[in-house]
């Protein structure tokens, strides 16, 4: 692999005004503190990357949490400075970076554009209070359309609006209108995402209204996809729909294997056929002095895992896999690897090809898991 | 060889009913008679199998010598042969006892006369055999010696005056144990002069010396270079060795002679060679008639048997010959299912005996298998006047050319405290039991007997007695015969396709519960597919029971970013996983565990 190859960075902010009841991300509430603690800390990881990561030119930067957008300016500022001291940032890199409505304002999204950041991802999830306050978020409404507006005014032309469908209790109708509200402010780019309840959140615990059952939730998904194109936004991703030329370049970095560089408190890296995360504790994250010291859970890829992964990520994508490019990855034909279980998914309807391209159907798309795990071609790794 | 060596000699068992303290007590004499150090001894020498000693029972008969110095000043020697307790194996505790001068009743002093007490005296008493009273747990705080010395003589009719009284656990009465075997125990008639007479009582397939024979030497002698033939097969063979039962081991000797019991080997690769029952003569001198033998035991229950990675149908074969070798009441033939594949049809003498078969097979032979529900031997006269014997659903004729079924049916009898009776009668009228009459041994407890068709009680009819008795009540049965009944095939379909390991024969009765339960639980257990697949239960082509498994309509994951693909990955790897044991029944995967899940369930009810 050329060492000029580029590299997408990812910067974890893991602290939050307030867990939201359905989040099984490692962020949490903390002291004004422990944050300082932690981003000397992150600027001390920062400085021991090795020096072949560093010559490698970064095309994309995503501030992700938690809540980064609880960073002051200034600690901001200066976490970029850092970055740009230790990376080669392109000009045209794209700087996205994760924002809760009520977490910032006017005067803090222009500090961040003046930063360079050039992209936020607006958590809305919803339009509804009763949605917003049984999810636990700490914004209303009104905070989401004031903050869109204002980022606008700040200068941002690249906005994203995160949703949730098939909430407890959520209607047909109710998603409808939260996207519709969503559509008329314009956005570049929306991801709307079925809600899963994950163990060991609150949601699994609650005692909840019951969830949209699977036609409505699938209703919903298929609309989302009908509705969004009328407003000029075209599904990508599974869950990830965007006016041309607005797709987000850092997240199609992970489903057609660009390397990332995770920085912060377990956040997973993948450059050439190593992955690696950082250390989960907080306590091993802030002690760490060495980069060995900052990382866990190092594995070497397998061709065959490499091969299973351009599949399933690739299929993510709405363009699919290029069997051409399987081929000149990894010297071998496609039909020889996959082309048993390519032509099962074709005959059910479930996979599309278009010259070299194979893609998930619509309805594909519904049974992605279903098919992806055709193409596993190990057995259990544990 | 002189009379008064014969003289020293007795063969004995020890029948009990379950847990009333056999194998504790065949230990303690082993320890006593000095054979063992306490070191040496594990909790249950005779009990070989750890799938015995785990379930507290006797599976296979085995024998072992002991050497006593008794208070008369000689020395004796004992074969103490071990018979399984269970009334599944009375066909291997009648060829122990035939091997066997005299018997040595355990009875619990806390729990007194129980079904298999009676059952296993009077297959001794059948046999001819002395028996004799001991009576154990004289430790426990419950105990009444007294009470059940009292019992064994009204119930059963034997002396029980002068019983010892003995705590096995403990160690305590042992000594007079050993005692009353030399006095109370006739030593063994015979001639060593006489041809070689021997009843074959047992046998084991060694892959080293081949086939060892167990055998009760009646007449005559036999030694290493002995050219034997056996009288019922015919096979001619030249010893290679003889010898007796250490415990848990083979000790080599250099002759057996007239009342002794031991084995021989003789480079046999044949088990069918050496049945058992047959009589050892000797080729050239050969005795005048065989011994009287006993009549082989006939299967009671049978079940498809598949391996669950069809590969492996060669090692079940292996396996289902080895234990052949060894367990000559287990009967097998290939058969196929199409939901299945290739697998074997086997029978048992009973459910226990079915369940000690798979449990050896999967853990002795780390088979993974499928058994198919256990049903029994239906009668099925034709309308051509000609009658098969059905053993597997798939092969009932179709009903036109029935003229009518039989099912076997069991004589069984019950005892229980009488505080449990209501409940228990209730259990009976449940499984289509017949009343015969109520026997009162004492004021609180009662024998009860019933008529049962044997199908009700393979399924979990020990279990509910267990339950509904709190555990008091003890069962035992014997095949009655065979009477006409109402019986019909249930066939399961999925996605319109009967799938043959699913069929069972039922009683028209009970047909409508038992599909709609069949349906219910598929339901639960064959994962959603691409469309909708219904599942029916139907006899003689009418559908009596549907559910439907709704088609499968989401399955993916909203998210997945760079910190997600790791555990997105083995997520998919457990579905692919998952795939791979997958059957494929009417364009619908099945996991095989489906069918393990719903026929245990079944049988679990």
């Amino acid at each position: 692999m050329s060492v000029n190859r580029e590299l997408s960075l990812y910067i974890h902010f893991p602290f939050c005004v307030r867990k939201c009841r359905y989040c099984d991300f490692l962020s949490g509430p903390a002291e004004e503190s422990a944050r300082g603690a932690y981003l000397a800390a992150l600027e001390r990881e920062i400085s021991l990357v090795p020096e072949a990561l560093r010559t490698r030119p970064v095309d994309t930067v995503f501030f992700g949490g938690g809540t980064p957008s609880l960073m002051g300016q200034g600690d901001l500022e200066q976490l970029m400075e850092r970055l740009r001291s230790v990376f080669d940032i392109e000009d045209q890199a794209e700087i996205s970076m994760e924002v809760n409505p009520g977490t910032a304002d006017l005067a803090k999204l222009r500090a961040f554009r003046q930063c360079g950041i050039n992209r936020l991802s607006i958590g809305v999830q919803s339009f509804h209070e009763e949605e917003l306050a049984l999810l636990g978020r700490i914004h209303s409404a009104e905070d989401a359309l004031r903050i869109f507006h204002e980022a606008r005014e700040a200068g941002f032309g690249n906005l994203n609006l995160d949703l949730m469908s098939a909430l407890p209790g959520q209607t047909f109708e109710k998603w409808e209108e939260n996207l519709l509200t969503a559509c008329r402010l314009r956005p570049e780019h929306i991801s709307a995402y079925s809600l899963i309840i994950e163990e060991g959140t609150p949601f699994a615990e609650m005692d909840l209204p019951p969830l949209p059952d699977e036609e409505t939730d699938r209703r919903m998904y298929h609309e989302t996809g009908r509705i969004l194109e009328t407003f000029g936004l075209r599904r990508y991703e599974i869950s990830n729909y965007a006016r041309e030329g607005f797709a987000c370049r850092h997240n199609c970095g992970y489903w057609t294997g660009h390397d990332y560089l995770g920085l912060g408190l377990g956040a997973a890296s993948c450059t050439g056929n190593l992955r690696y995360t950082c250390v989960r504790s907080l306590k091993d994250y802030l002690e760490a002095g060495s980069w060995e010291a900052f990382h866990e859970e190092e594995t070497h890829l397998s061709l065959e895992d490499e091969m299973e992964e351009f599949m399933f990520l690739g299929l993510r994508m709405t363009k699919g896999v290029r069997t051409g490019a399987f081929a000149e990855r990894f010297g071998r034909s496609f039909a020889s690897v996959y082309g048993e279980v390519s032509q099962k998914h074709l005959a059910q309807g479930l996979l599309a090809e278009e010259g070299d391209r194979l893609f998930l159907t619509e309805k594909g798309l519904d049974l992605a898991n279903y098919v992806m795990s055709d193409y596993i071609l190990t057995g259990a790794s544990d | 060889m002189t009379d008064r060596s014969r003289e020293c000699i007795r063969n004995f068992c020890i029948v009990a009913h379950i847990d009333h303290g056999k194998s504790t007590l065949a230990d303690r004499m082993i320890e006593k008679t000095g054979l063992l150090t306490s070191r040496e001894m594990q909790d249950q020498v005779l009990d070989n199998m750890d799938l015995e000693r785990e379930r507290g029972i006797t599976i296979k008969s085995q024998a072992v010598r002991l050497i006593y110095q008794a208070k008369d000043g000689r020395e004796y020697t004992f074969n103490l042969i071990d018979t399984p307790g269970h009334v599944d194996f009375n066909y291997e505790v009648n060829r122990s006892l035939a091997a066997c001068d005299g018997a040595i009743l355990v009875v619990d002093a806390t729990q007194g006369i129980q079904a298999q007490t009676l059952a296993n005296v009077y297959l001794a008493l059948e046999q001819d055999l002395d028996v004799f009273p001991v009576i154990n747990k004289i430790d426990l705080p419950s105990a009444m010696p007294d009470a059940v010395k009292t019992e064994i003589e009204d119930v059963i009719g034997i002396e029980a005056e002068d019983a010892p009284l003995i705590s096995a656990k403990q160690g305590i009465g042992i000594e007079d144990v050993l005692e009353a075997v030399v006095e109370k125990i006739p030593a063994p008639q015979g001639d060593p002069d006489a041809p070689l007479k021997a009843l074959i009582f047992d046998s084991l397939y060694d892959s080293y010396k081949g086939v060892i024979v167990f055998i009760r030497l009646r007449d005559g002698v036999i030694r290493r270079g002995s050219k034997v033939r056996m009288m019922a097969t015919g096979a001619v063979a030249e010893v290679v060795e003889v010898g007796y039962f250490g415990p848990g081991q083979f000790i080599p000797c250099e002759e057996l002679y007239a009342g002794m019991v031991g084995y021989f080997t003789a480079s046999i690769k044949n088990i069918k060679d050496t049945r058992v029952g047959d009589t050892v003569t000797e080729l050239e001198r050969p005795c005048a008639e065989a011994l009287p033998g006993y009549k082989k035991a006939q299967p009671m229950v049978y079940c498809g048997l598949y391996p669950a990675d069809s590969a492996r149908y060669p090692d079940l074969r292996d396996a289902l010959e080895k234990l052949q070798l060894n367990d000559a009441s287990l009967f097998f033939e290939p058969e196929t299912s199409l939901a299945l594949g290739f697998g074997f049809r086997c029978g048992f003498l009973g459910l226990l005996h079915m369940e000690v078969i798979l449990q050896r097979l999967e853990r002795e032979y780390d088979l993974d298998l499928i058994s198919t529900s256990p049903g029994v031997v239906y009668k099925v006269y034709k309308t051509d006047g000609t009658m098969i014997e059905l053993t597997n659903p798939s092969n009932l004729p179709d009903v036109t050319l029935i003229e009518h079924m039989e099912e076997p049916i069991v004589s069984a009898e019950i005892m229980v405290t009488t505080e449990f009776i209501g409940p228990i009668m209730q259990l009976c009228q449940e499984r289509r039991g017949v009343y015969i009459s109520t026997e009162y041994i004492e004021q609180t407890r009662a024998v009860l007997h019933y008529d049962l068709p044997l199908n009700e009680i393979i399924y979990d009819f020990f279990d509910a007695l267990k339950s509904r008795s709190r555990g008091y009540a003890s069962f035992d049965y014997e095949l009655k015969g065979y009477e006409t009944s109402r019986l019909v095939r249930m066939d399961i379909l999925v996605n319109k396709e009967p799938v043959d390991a699913l069929s069972f024969i039922v009683h028209a009765d009970g047909a409508y519960e038992r599909g709609r339960r069949m349906c219910e639980r598929l339901k639960d257990e064959i994962p959603r597919q691409l469309f909708d697949v219904p599942i029916q239960a139907a006899v003689g082509g009418r559908i009596i029971a549907r559910e439907t498994i709704r088609q499968l309509r989401k399955d993916v994951l909203a998210k997945c970013y760079g910190g997600d693909i790791s555990r997105k990955k083995k997520l998919l790897e457990k579905q692919k996983e998952g795939k791979r044991r997958m059957q494929v029944v009417g364009n619908v995967e099945i996991p095989k565990e489906a069918f393990m899940n719903v026929l245990k369930l079944d049988s679990g009810n």
